[in-house]
């Protein structure tokens, strides 16, 4: 699971540092230097992914009410799946908001 | 075979007294002990708004039940809840088998790092003062603030 993660946001890295390396422009270069994403439930150790917790789950629904997609929030694959769930049971409760348009 | 734990949650329009809220709970309490389950835990949330409609409700009163019982039983709750016109919306979730993951990963990673801490030679909890001096410092960056207000 770690590794996954890992190896992922690097894969990630590395493509963009290919990019960046081409063009030399200052504003650019300061792109390399991105910090790396990390999944939020790793890091703090948060084993339960509940759907009544709409404290935790708010950050990962933007205000159109999509789930935030894991390239953007860093999620590891695991938290993301746990996390989706999470969503789509709140959003049946009417405690997070579905997709508005 | 041991009982299955679910959550039931369910909403009411705003308007609902408080003696309807117990009128459907014991409602509820009936078809759970007719089938042989029990609530092991009620928990009133109270009024809440709507993340969207429903219906016509921008708020709702939220109930949730935690019961142990069979599949059948829920099968049943299930059906009666949706035929009730005071009830606006309900969800029933297992939630058994995702408590017991979340446990074992949780004393998993517990006898882990005490395993670890043991072979440094350190006691296997974590002592007061030991840990992060970082978050010691922000909570006396916000005690200073505090004073300095």
């Amino acid at each position: 699971m770690a590794f996954g993660q890992g190896r992922s946001g690097g894969g990630g890295r590395g493509r963009n540092a290919d990019k960046k390396t081409g063009d030399k422009a200052q504003g650019q270069r300061r792109t390399l230097f991105r910090r790396r994403k990390v999944c939020k439930f790793c890091a703090d150790k948060i084993d339960d992914i509940n759907y009544k917790d709409v404290k935790l789950l708010g950050p990962f629904v933007p205000e159109r009410g999509k789930i935030l997609p894991r390239r953007i929030s860093g999620t590891c694959a695991m938290h993301q799946r746990k996390l989706q769930t999470a969503i789509k049971r709140a959003r049946q409760i009417a405690l997070i908001h579905y997709v508005t348009d | 075979m041991a009982d299955r734990q679910y959550e039931l949650v369910y909403i009411l329009p705003p308007d609902t007294t408080e003696q309807q809220v117990t009128d459907l709970q014991t409602q509820v309490e009936g078809v759970v002990s007719k089938m042989h389950g029990h609530i092991e835990k009620t928990d009133p949330w109270g009024r809440k708004k709507l993340a969207y409609e429903i219906g016509r409700h921008k708020e709702g009163v939220y109930v949730l039940d935690v019961i142990n019982g069979s599949g059948e039983l829920m099968k049943e709750l299930d059906r009666r809840l949706k035929v009730m016109d005071l009830v606006i919306r309900h969800m029933i979730v297992r939630v058994d088998q995702e408590k017991k993951v979340v446990e074992r990963t949780q004393t998993k990673r517990r006898t882990e790092s005490e395993r670890r801490r043991v072979k440094r030679g350190l006691p296997p909890q974590r002592q007061p003062g030991e840990g992060r001096a970082i978050e010691l410092d922000e909570t006396d960056d916000d005690r200073f603030d505090g004073v300095e207000v």
